[in-house]
């Protein structure tokens, strides 16, 4: 138990080092699919955390209870049912959403993100420490949708949430709010990420080399 | 709508992969050999065409009948999961070399979105029993025929001088998204 990482660790590690989109490309569909505007990509962010959140509380909790040769069957099953909660939610109380996210919402079953984190995490650990797990990935997921709704809505309609931020002179990349907009802007952002991880952890290591050459 | 119709923009027009972003982990993973994508391709047009048939069934002759219209996704994603471990098994005893094939490929393709939204969808837009086996049909040849374009660049890819930060999945979705521009080309057709 001592190489166990520490409450804060557990839940820093999804926001960006184990990010579950930019690092271990999970959940790729729905990233791709509702982030032409950063409402849809927050909703469905917040959806599938929901979904995380509670599945993981559920499988934590059943742990000892369900039998290893039938977990995935199961897994699927309280995951298939907490979608279904979160889906008529949607459609009750905030129409619109649920109209725009379609049948992304009942896909939320099927992100390798949630199943992913069920089957190496909650299986294995106690309520809090998935739970932690959890609310760390899905906040890494939300930041992820919301920086591609962002860019993607900035250039593809001149808007941030619905709010006009560019001018008339600017003349909307139609290609942005269209799928192949979401494959580029999501390639750019990997790779952006991989720089950022590979400038900040060498940094001080190629600033030694020079000193010694 | 009649059946060429259906079968043409869900194999071109709106292409699972590349229109509806379904299906993009297998695309990702599993298209960098043509050999493998052809494999891959092949076992989810056929697990597609029998669950368009089962989901159907299940979801008209069980589901609206009982009134029980709120279990569709537990009971979708079940029948999907027992399906494929039964393609599996039939696989298995009737044909070795296909098994062989597609062998490792069969237990991803419950978790592969492509599958369940194929399902969501012919229910969303109320298909009769022959328009989803037409749509399952295409959805399938459009799948496979995204994974065996894509794994063709990528093959040519590894002769590429592709810049670092780029390498692996930012280069894929960049390719990706080139399919994808080529793709929305078939987009006035229907």
């Amino acid at each position: 138990m001592s190489t166990q990482l520490s409450l804060k660790a557990e839940f820093v590690k999804g926001l960006w080092r184990e990010n579950p989109v930019l690092a271990s490309l999970l959940g790729l569909c729905p990233t791709l699919a509702v982030t032409n505007a950063a409402m849809n990509g927050l909703a469905m962010g917040l959806a599938t955390t929901f979904v995380l959140l509670m599945s993981s509380l559920m499988i934590s909790a059943l742990r000892n209870f369900i039998p290893y040769q039938v977990r995935i069957a199961g897994y699927i099953v309280i995951i298939a049912t907490f979608v279904t909660v979160a889906d008529r939610f949607l459609a009750a109380f905030l129409p619109e959403i649920s109209a725009t996210l379609g049948p992304y919402i009942p896909l939320i079953v099927v992100n390798c993100l949630i199943l992913g984190r069920q089957e190496a995490f909650s299986s294995r650990n106690g309520i809090g420490r998935s739970l932690l797990d959890s609310l760390g990935m899905g906040l890494g997921f939300i930041f992820v949708l919301v920086a591609l709704g962002i860019i993607r809505e900035t250039l593809g309609s001149g808007s941030i949430f619905g709010v006009t931020v560019l001018g008339d002179w600017f003349t909307p990349w139609m290609v942005m709010i269209l799928p192949p907009g979401a494959f580029l802007t999501l390639g750019i952002l990997i790779a952006l990420a991989n720089w950022y991880n590979d400038s900040s952890s060498t940094t001080p290591r190629s600033t030694d080399k020079k000193a010694i050459s | 709508m009649n059946y060429f119709l259906i079968f043409f923009s869900a194999a071109i027009v709106n292409n699972f992969v590349l229109s509806y972003f379904l299906g993009i982990c297998p695309f990702v993973g599993v298209s960098k050999r043509v050999s493998s994508a052809v494999s891959m391709g092949m076992a989810v047009t056929f697990v597609m065409l029998i669950t368009s048939v089962v989901t159907w069934l299940i979801y008209h002759l069980i589901l609206v009948p009982f009134e029980v219209e709120i279990l569709e996704y537990v009971s979708f994603i079940l029948v999907i999961a027992s399906l494929v471990q039964l393609v599996e098994m039939f696989i298995r005893k009737v044909s070795k070399p296909l098994y062989d094939t597609l062998g490792i490929y069969l237990p991803l393709i419950t978790t592969n979105c492509a599958i369940l939204g194929l399902a969501l969808f012919s229910v969303l837009r109320e298909y009769s029993f022959m328009e989803s086996v037409v749509f399952g049909l295409g959805a399938g040849v459009g799948f496979t025929l995204a994974l065996v374009i894509m794994a063709g660049i990528r093959e040519e890819l590894e002769l590429a001088p592709v810049p670092k930060y780029f390498q692996g999945a930012g280069i894929t979705m960049i390719v990706a998204g080139g399919l994808a521009l080529a793709f929305m080309g078939f987009a006035g057709m229907i």
